[in-house]
Parts: structure tokens; C-alpha cells; sequence
């Protein structure tokens, strides 16, 4: 089938990456305590040795990233003046709500709302952490989203500088969604921006991460972007992460999930941003009885690509996953999905059920989807499903018969289409807004 | 028309196994030297071999596929014998000289005499069964002008189609090992039916009892015209006493205009031992193309080899037409199995269908890998994928691949896949009713695989059912 389903032998894939490799050798990031230092060479080792992937490689057969490779990036310069107003149209909640605003990669302590946190919980910038010589960041940073999990993964990891950081304490809970907001200026033109966000929530601890990623200049950069949340047994995160970025951004980004034994992880992940929009999402499930929840949106027009690769590590038995993904293709965009659900002997008893819709809207838009179970445990329930295809006839003739047709029919099946995941967000202000985000989108992709 | 017996006799004998075999064989090892003396002892015309030659090259520029989710030791091209090496066995003088384990498995399944004695290489009475058997058949066939025959014969008799035909579905540089097949396959069937003709009766390939043997890199090619029809059942529902290593077929299927293929595979070479020792590597090319209006639809029951690496698949060119594959697979022991379909979808309102079942047991690996593409110009196209896979006990595996590529909106795809364990209380149930633990698995496992049995010929069907039960045996301890 022509189909290279093996990972490529490194050096194999090696692509042009030399601005890219010069960027993350330059004498700053040789600073800080050594264990930074040492993560930052494993990565740029690593992304040095195995470059950026060719579509000989099976994780990047339909998203072509070698253009990437073709671009002088430089570090981002000198970042435009950001005011309140400019940040607020992308704000969620209310402003009580612990904000950390991140511009062109580093935090802007002006624009963030850094209160003290309850229980003794910490929320602010990576770097801060870093500096302040916090035990979890070096016990955590890097160790699970290792270098050598993806190429771009191990590109973040050399340009480690700053991101946010959150812990939270054994049996504390975070009644308030904390706030990441990412916002790239004129100052990043050609430019790598790469935060990184760290999430450590111990024993029973529970918390919400609405993370966004937002352009105030429509210009090229590309945003290389890492997270890593840890759950401790019975902790609780919900991860909202809405990609808004420029039309001319490329945007990649992996997230690894490490649960501990009857933890609960929600993620929900909107994306309609970017020229080319990558996100890789891991879930380990380390113990028993742990539950992980993935649910995602994406939707796109123009030219966009947006791809969404996902794995959940059943380890230990006992476990039960739950994904739904869900797409809205206009004109001449593509969407590439890949479900990867792995099975271990030991994971019996697991109930594992994946879902990928995806709606076209145009004709020349384009999907490739790949479910995929890997399954070495017999008592276990897995299934998967795919559909690509157009609005439902019936469905229409329906509507029709009861008086409303043609554009308004179409919108409203789209919007109970998309609104399907939208509803799995749990935090209710977050909801609604997204709600209204998702449906000014689908209004200029019917249009 | 004109096939009287005494030619029929005639020409069994010219290509008995028996006086031609040692002097045609040909030593191990590949290079063009080989290409040219398949060609020669095949006494084939000029375009075939540089066919043929044109193959060997590309094979030569080719690189082993290594993304099948399967494990093996390197094969040494070199050390296998191109031609005529499975037909090298010795004809056992009775029955009572065959390995007893098999004549149990036979007597299992309820497979006639005749056909045991066939099955295990002992040397049957040829002519009389042939006759008898080849004379009925070959006469109904030729009234309707059907052509049936060896790919031999048919590169002798009916070049035109052959020339015209061959490799039009599966070109020589599709793969690695179709590449191989092209340069050196030894024969095969060759199926041909005329205009209008629904083919009188079901083609299998022991029918045509020269065929028996073909070895190791079969070539099949079967035409439909427009508005034909034809079923055929291939393979054999006993375990051959054939320790070859490596097979590799290619079956070409051509639907042409409102015609359809039925194409029914039943599997069952020698799986190796509990250790993985010996077996055969199934690699496998198959294709079929369907024009305007055609159908084509696979089935296939996948129990035997010990590495099964096939992917029948459906190129829809024509506008309306209908692919379908319902696939089988079990795994146990040692087995490895990668297997699914492609269904390329180019004609507008074209459809397909697949259900795959996968079985997996012991420390079997079972792989489901499909491609459903879905091209600009398809549109109306539709395609339904439903593949379940079983697991029976936690040493085995089940994975599915299945890529899915669609690029027009007014086309729907559905893919649905689920894997489960063999119900408890459903073989408790079983056993409640006075079954034993082994019928009860083989009851469940068939009520698993009902609906692609259901696709199957009827004897072929009830053999099958027979054959999932011994594949399973051992599978619960």
C-alpha cells in the first residue's frame, strides 16, 4: 500500500532545519541550572539528529511541514506595545479569573493577574519557577514530554525560556479556571515562538487550564509550542486550548498527559487558526482506574491544514477513555486526523471508544482520517468510528417540512454538528463564549 | 468446442506432474538467467519475456516493504527455487503414508477420499478422475464460450487477451513482491467470459486439476466483458502438505461494463508449528477493476500461513459501480496476519463495502489495514467499513489501520470497528446447553463471522465453519 507505518530511521527524515538548530545553539540558552541546560542539549541534539519530517514519515504523511524548513527564523525582536483592550476580545470568564499573559514567548506581568492563589497554590511564568529554584520544575520539566517524542517536541525543549507554570497542592481545588493567554506581535515576524506550559497537580488536587492562542499581527512565525500536565491519584484538570492564530502562523504543538490512579483529565481543543496547525495530544494512563476525556473541534477554510494527532496509553487496567473529534471543512482546507489507542496486556477490563466526524463543505476540501487500535488485552471494549461526509438529506427534508430551508436549515445543522463536543466544556462562562467564537467561525465558513 | 476427450487426455499428460518434474526444475537462485528459462520451458513468446525481464529489473531496483505490522526473518531470494520446486515432491504411494495428523484434520472437515489423496500429494488416479471430472465441465463451459484454463495455456491460445490483459490492474512495478510474481510466476488460472455469458457454473480452481500445484508464485487473471458474470472460489480448506516458504500470487480481476466478479478465497497453507517454526509467507497481491455499472466482491477466510500480507482491493473507475470485501482472518499459535482491502473510489456514485472479521487467539497478531480513498471526480460516492476484531486470551493481538481519504463533499464514509473478548456468559450459556467448551467457541466465533460466511458459496461456506473450528482448536486452555 505504499504506506510507511514504521517510524523513519533518523537522519532519514532530515529536512532543512539549519536556521532552526543555529537558533537553539545560540549562548542563551546555555544559561540557568545545569538540569535545564542538559534538557535544552538532549533537545537540540535530538532535533539536530532527526530534523524536520519528510511525509516518508508515517506521523507526518498528509501535514507538509518541510516549508518550515525553507525559512531563515530568527528569535523574536522587539515586542509591540500590547494594551488591555487589545487582549480583551480574547479573554474568557471574568477578570477575577488568574490570568498569565504570555507575549511573543515571554510573560508580560502588566497584562497577567497574578493574585495570590488559594491553598497554596502557584500559578505564574515558567521562567519565575525556574529562577525561583522550584523543586516540581525540575522534577517534572521534560520528563514527560521527553526530546525524543517528536521532532518539534525536542525544537521546544532546546528553546526552553518561559511559559506558565501552575501547581497545585495535595487535596486543593481551584474553584477558577486559570488563564493562559499567548499573543504573538509585529515583534515575532519570522520568528519562533516556543512557550512552555508546565501543569503538576498533586494528590486530589483539581483545576482548569483554558489556554489560547492568539495573533495581534497577521504575520508569518511559527509557534512551537509544548505542555505537560501531571495528575497525581484523584486529581481532576480540565485543559481547554483554543488555537486562533494568523492565517500566516504556522502552529505546532504537543501535549502530554501523565495520570496517576483514578485521576479524571478533560481536554477539550478548538482550532481555526493558523496556515498549518498541528497538535499532538498523549495521554499516559499510568495506574488503574483512571478516566481521560478527549474532545476536540476544528474548523477551517481557505487554505488552512489543521492536524490532529492523538494517543492514549492504556497501561494499567481498569481504565476508561472517551474521544470525540469533530470537524468543519470549507473551500479548499484539509483536516488530517489520527486516533491512535494503545492497548497494553496488562490493561484488562479497559473500555476505550473513539469518534472522528468530519463535514464537508466544499468540494475540494479534503480529509484524511486513520482510527487506529493497537490491542494486546482481551477483556477490553474498544471501538472506533469514522464519518466524512456532507449534511444529512433527511435531516434537511426534515427541516424543510417544517418551513425552514436552504441557508438557515444548513447553519443550524452545522451549528448542532459542532455544538455536539462545544458542550463538554465544563466550565460554563468558557462555554458561552466559546460558543460564540464557534459560531461567528461557521458563519464566514457557510458564507 | 472442439476439446474431445482424447485431447483432453492428451494434454493432462503433457502437463502431468510426474515425467516432467526432475529435469524441470530449475536450481536455486534468481537472476535473469532464471527469468529466461521460466519463459523458456513455458515455451513463451517474445513480449512476454521481456515482460517479464522488464519486472525482474524493477524488482532488482525495489526495497522489501518493511511497513506491515509483522515480523520475520529476511528472506534469502537467492536460496529459493523458481520453478517447478513445489511440484518436486515425491507422490506417496497410499494414504497410509501421510503424516496421520492430517488425515484427522481431513476427516474433520469431511473432505471425500478422492480428494484427500489429491490434497496430500498422493498420486491419484489422474486420468480417470480428470476426464470424468474435466470433460463434464470443460463441455458446459465451452457451449457458453467461456475460457477456462491455465495461465499456460491461455498465453499459447489466447495471446490477444493475455497481451491485453496482463498486468493492467497490477502493473509488474506495483510492489515488491507483485514485481517478483511478474518475473518469475510459473502458471496460474486464466479466466475469460464472452459478452452477455453468466458463467454456467461456479469456477474453482481444483476443478481444473493440472492446476493443483501451481506453487509458489501463481499468477491469476480473470476478464468479465461487458454484461458477464462469474463466480470463483480459489484455495483449498485443507492444510497442504507444502513446507514452501514463500508464496507469492497475483490475481488480476477485470469487471468490464455491467459485468460482475465474485472472487472467494479460502486459505489454509501450513501455519508453521506452535513455535512459529515453518509455515508459508502469504504474500499476496490482489486487484480487481471495475468499469461502468461492474461489481466486484471479495471474500476471503484467512486461516492458514503462518504471515498473511494481503490486501484485495477494488480500483471503482466506472461511474456506479460496486466493490465489496468480506474478509475472515484468524490467527493462532504463532500466526501473523496484515490484512484488509482498498477501495479506490473514481466513478461518480460508485459504493463499497467492507466487513472484515478478525480472530485472534494464542499468540496470534492480527492487523486490520485499510485504505478507502475517495477521489475529487467520485461524487455520490459511498463506502461502508465495519471491522470487528475478537481476542481470545491475553496473549494475542488485534490492531487496525485503517486510513481514510476523502476529497469531495458529496460522498459519505462510514467506518465502525470495535474489539471485544468472547463473551463469558456467553459460553457459559454454551456449555449450560450441554456443548463443550471448544463448540462453544466455535458456535460463538461462527455466529461472529456470519456475515461474511453468508457471502461465501454454500459448500464453501460449511467448510469454512468446519475449518474456523480446527484453527481454533487449543485456543482455550
Amino acid at each position: 500500500m505504499g504506506v510507511a507505518a514504521h517510524p523513519v530511521a533518523p537522519g532519514e527524515s532530515r529536512g532543512v532545519a539549519g536556521s532552526l538548530v543555529e537558533l537553539a545553539a545560540s549562548p542563551e540558552f546555555a544559561t540557568g541550572p545545569d538540569w535545564l541546560v542538559a534538557l535544552r542539549r538532549a533537545g537540540l541534539d535530538r532535533f539536530a539528529e532527526v530534523g524536520i519530517p519528510t511525509s516518508k514519515n508515517e506521523e507526518w504523511r498528509f501535514t507538509p511541514v518541510g516549508p518550515i524548513g525553507t525559512v531563515d527564523w530568527k528569535a523574536a525582536g522587539e515586542s509591540e506595545v500590547v494594551r488591555p483592550e487589545d487582549i480583551a476580545p480574547y479573554l474568557f470568564g471574568h477578570r477575577d479569573w488568574p490570568l498569565l499573559v504570555i507575549v511573543d514567548g515571554v510573560v508580560d506581568k502588566s497584562l497577567s493577574s497574578l493574585q495570590l492563589m488559594p491553598g497554596g497554590a502557584t500559578f505564574g511564568s515558567l521562567a519565575g519557577a525556574i529562577a525561583a529554584g522550584r523543586p516540581e520544575v525540575e522534577a517534572h520539566l521534560g520528563r514527560h514530554a521527553s526530546p525524543d517524542i517528536t521532532p518539534f517536541g525536542a525544537l521546544n525543549a532546546a528553546l526552553i525560556a518561559d511559559g506558565a507554570f501552575l501547581h497545585v497542592p495535595a487535596d486543593v481545588v481551584l474553584t477558577t479556571p486559570v488563564q493562559v493567554l499567548h499573543v504573538v506581535t509585529r515583534g515575532a515576524h519570522d520568528a519562533v515562538v516556543a512557550p512552555r506550559v508546565l501543569a503538576v497537580l498533586e494528590r486530589g488536587a483539581r483545576a482548569s487550564i483554558i489556554e489560547s492562542f492568539v495573533t495581534l499581527a497577521d504575520t508569518r512565525y511559527f509557534t512551537n509550542t509544548c505542555s505537560e500536565s501531571v495528575l497525581g491519584a484523584n486529581a481532576w484538570l480540565e485543559h481547554v486550548r483554543v488555537q486562533r492564530e494568523g492565517s500566516k502562523a504556522w502552529h505546532i504543538g504537543l501535549s502530554r498527559v501523565d495520570q496517576d490512579r483514578d485521576s479524571h483529565y478533560r481536554s477539550f481543543t478548538l482550532n481555526m487558526g493558523g496556515k498549518l496547525a498541528r497538535h499532538d495530544l498523549h495521554t499516559r494512563l499510568n495506574a488503574p482506574n483512571i478516566e481521560t476525556l478527549l474532545y476536540g473541534l476544528y474548523l477551517t477554510k481557505g487554505e488552512q491544514l489543521v492536524d490532529n494527532h492523538t494517543t492514549i496509553f492504556h497501561d494499567q487496567p481498569n481504565c476508561n477513555s472517551w474521544e470525540v473529534y469533530k470537524g468543519v471543512l470549507a473551500e479548499k482546507s484539509r483536516a488530517v486526523f489520527n486516533g491512535k489507542v494503545l492497548v497494553q496486556p496488562e490493561a484488562q477490563k479497559t473500555d476505550a471508544k473513539q469518534t472522528n466526524r468530519n463535514l464537508l463543505l466544499s468540494d475540494d476540501a479534503k480529509v484524511n482520517t486513520k482510527p487506529q487500535l493497537e490491542i494486546f488485552a482481551d477483556d477490553v471494549k474498544c471501538t472506533h468510528g469514522a464519518t466524512i461526509g456532507k449534511l444529512d438529506e433527511h435531516q434537511r427534508y426534515y427541516m424543510a417540512t417544517r418551513g425552514i430551508g436552504g441557508k438557515t436549515a444548513q447553519a443550524l445543522l452545522i451549528w448542532a454538528f459542532a455544538a455536539e463536543v462545544l458542550m463538554e466544556v465544563s466550565v460554563a462562562p468558557v462555554r458561552e463564549a466559546l460558543e460564540g467564537v464557534v459560531r461567528r467561525q461557521l458563519d464566514a465558513l457557510i458564507a | 468446442m472442439g476439446s474431445s476427450v482424447e485431447e483432453l487426455v492428451n494434454r493432462e499428460y503433457k502437463y502431468g506432474f510426474v515425467t516432467d518434474i526432475e529435469q524441470d526444475t530449475a536450481p536455486p537462485g534468481l537472476s535473469e538467467e532464471t527469468v529466461r528459462f521460466i519463459s523458456a520451458k513455458k515455451n513463451e513468446p517474445e513480449w512476454l519475456l521481456d515482460w517479464r525481464l522488464k519486472a525482474y529489473r524493477r524488482w532488482l531496483e525495489m526495497d522489501e516493504p518493511t511497513w506491515p505490522n509483522v515480523s520475520y526473518p529476511k528472506i534469502d531470494f537467492q536460496a529459493i527455487s523458481y520453478f517447478s520446486a513445489p511440484r518436486n515432491i515425491k507422490p506417496l504411494a497410499s494414504l497410509d503414508e501421510v503424516d496421520p495428523k492430517l488425515l484427522e484434520t481431513y476427516a474433520k472437515l469431511g473432505i471425500p477420499l478422492n480428494e484427500q489423496k489429491m490434497l496430500s500429494g498422493v498420486a491419484v488416479d489422474a486420468i480417470f478422475d480428470s476426464v470424468s471430472v474435466g470433460t463434464t465441465f470443460k463441455a458446459t463451459l465451452a457451449k457458453s464460450g467461456v475460457i477456462f484454463c491455465s495461465f499456460g495455456e491461455a498465453v499459447q491460445e489466447h495471446p490477444e487477451l493475455v497481451k491485453q490483459y496482463l498486468g493492467s490492474v497490477v502493473p509488474a512495478s506495483d510492489n515488491y513482491y507483485a514485481a517478483l510474481n511478474s518475473a518469475v510466476f510459473s502458471d496460474g488460472s486464466f479466466v475469460y467470459i464472452p459478452k452477455g455469458v453468466r458463467c454456467p457454473m461456479e469456477l474453482s480452481t481444483y476443478f481444473r486439476i493440472n492446476a493443483a500445484n501451481t506453487g509458489q508464485f501463481e499468477r491469476t487473471l480473470i476478464v468479465a466483458d461487458e454484461g458477464a458474470s462469474v463466480s470463483y472460489l480459489e484455495g483449498c480448506t485443507a492444510p497442504k502438505r507444502d513446507e514452501n516458504q514463500l508464496h507469492a500470487a497475483v490475481v488480476e480481476l477485470i469487471a468490464l461494463d455491467n459485468s460482475s466478479i465474485k472472487y472467494s478465497t479460502v486459505q489454509n497453507w501450513y501455519a508453521g508449528d506452535e513455535n512459529g517454526v515453518g509455515g508459508i509467507y502469504n504474500f499476496v497481491t490482489k486487484r480487481g477493476k471495475a468499469m461502468r455499472a461492474a461489481k466486484i466482491s471479495w471474500t476471503q477466510v484467512e486461516t492458514g500461513s503462518a504471515i498473511t500480507w494481503k490486501y484485495p482491493s477494488v480500483i471503482l473507475q466506472g461511474d456506479d459501480s460496486v466493490g465489496e470485501f468480506y474478509s475472515v482472518a484468524v490467527v493462532n499459535g504463532m500466526q501473523q496476519a496484515d490484512t484488509g482491502t482498498k477501495m479506490i473510489h473514481l466513478g461518480r456514485n460508485s459504493r463499497s463495502t467492507v466487513v472484515s472479521k478478525g480472530i485472534s487467539a494464542g499468540r496470534g497478531q492480527n492487523s486490520y489495514r485499510g485504505l478507502v480513498k475517495i477521489m475529487p471526480k467520485a461524487a455520490g460516492a459511498r463506502n461502508y467499513t465495519q471491522c470487528d476484531s475478537m481476542l481470545i486470551g491475553n496473549r494475542c493481538g488485534a490492531h487496525t489501520f485503517p486510513y481514510i481519504d476523502v476529497q469531495n463533499m458529496s460522498s459519505d464514509v462510514e467506518h465502525e470497528a470495535s474489539t471485544s473478548k468472547i463473551g463469558e456468559d456467553q459460553i457459559f450459556y454454551c456449555k449450560q446447553r450441554g456443548l463443550n467448551t471448544e463448540n462453544a467457541i466455535s458456535v460463538i466465533v461462527n455466529g461472529f463471522c456470519k456475515e461474511v460466511f453468508r457471502e461465501l458459496p454454500m459448500e464453501f461456506a460449511i467448510e469454512a465453519q468446519k475449518l474456523l473450528g480446527v484453527s481454533l482448536e487449543g485456543s482455550v486452555g
